[in-house]
């Protein structure tokens, strides 16, 4: 039996979304949280290390 | 002996362009340069993985149907995974795109790896779109109210008619994933062809990258 209610508690989408507003500039907040999301992947990838990759003599 | 009308025949022609252009170990390499080795090359096969969910969930959608994944417990999870998918998909183009960008993948004849790539972005937002316009519930038939009176403005609703489910569901299941799924097999053939582009640094004096 699937119960959808024991998931729909976890987020209450039933009221109008929260915005971010900056003047001409306005976004959703569960867009704003995409994003800085992107962008923490972007910077993680560029700084954590490739598993399995000998560096010979480099860096 | 060649003969010369052999070597005319636009299949002999043809193979040798693509042996010359394609070997084997260009296709499939063995290895790649150490700078490969970072988490931000993963984020175009991340997308290719996506993309390959989204297509087998969408293929199962279009099997069974919306009563389907409307109503039974397996059906809304198949509508949930290509929806999520579809967030994957995004999240790690974008990624790839801004990582392409940085390194200027475009240097050095790669032109067309970058235009294929940014007009598959753009295909993918109309097939994003159009997709939650087939949805057939409430959700879909609000969106197509709103979205009708900005595309009749530019004059494109004589052809494309966003309240039109037939035609938005055609748009969604053939024709965009059609050209999204083109565009990414001629971007991901360039990426084999070309070989990926070296750091700033490592390009030789004098050569206009
Ligand atoms: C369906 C969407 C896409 C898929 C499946 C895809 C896939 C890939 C893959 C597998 C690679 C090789 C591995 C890598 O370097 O990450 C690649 C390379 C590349 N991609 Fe994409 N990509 C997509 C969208 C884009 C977009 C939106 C852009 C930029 C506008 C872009 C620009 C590039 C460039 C310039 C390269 C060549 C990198 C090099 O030569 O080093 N791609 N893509």
């Amino acid at each position: 039996m699937v119960h959808p209610e024991r998931f729909a508690a976890l987020f209450n989408l039933s009221h109008p979304g929260h915005f971010i507003s900056w003047g001409v500039l306005q976004v959703s907040y569960g867009n704003a949280v995409v994003i800085v999301l992107m962008v923490v992947a972007f910077v993680a990838a560029l700084l954590l290390p490739f598993p399995g990759h000998r560096d010979k003599g480099g860096r | 002996m060649t003969d010369p009308r052999i070597e005319r025949q636009w299949t002999t022609r043809l193979r040798k362009r693509v042996e010359g252009t394609f070997p084997p170990e260009k296709v499939l390499p063995d290895t790649q340069p150490s700078y490969v080795a970072s988490w931000i090359y993963v984020f175009g096969v991340l997308t290719l993985a996506a993309l390959v969910m989204v297509i087998a969930t969408g293929c199962a959608l279009a099997i069974m149907g919306p009563t389907w994944w409307h109503v039974s417990g397996l059906g809304h999870y198949i509508n949930s995974t290509h929806l999520w998918s579809v967030e994957v998909f995004f999240f790690a183009m974008v990624i790839h795109l801004w990582g392409k960008y940085f390194m200027a993948a475009w240097r050095g004849g790669r032109s067309m790896t970058w235009m294929t790539g940014a007009v598959t972005f753009l295909t993918s937002i109309g097939a994003a779109f159009t997709g939650y316009l087939s949805q057939t519930n409430f959700d879909s038939q609000w969106i197509a109210t709103q979205a009708k009176d900005g595309i009749n403005a530019t004059g494109a609703g004589s052809v494309f008619n966003v309240l039109n489910l037939g035609q938005m569901l055609m748009w969604h299941i053939v024709l965009l994933p059609l050209v999204a799924l083109g565009l990414t097999a001629v971007h991901v053939i360039l990426v084999r062809k070309r070989g990926v582009v070296p750091p700033f640094a490592d390009v030789p004096e004098g050569v206009v990258a």
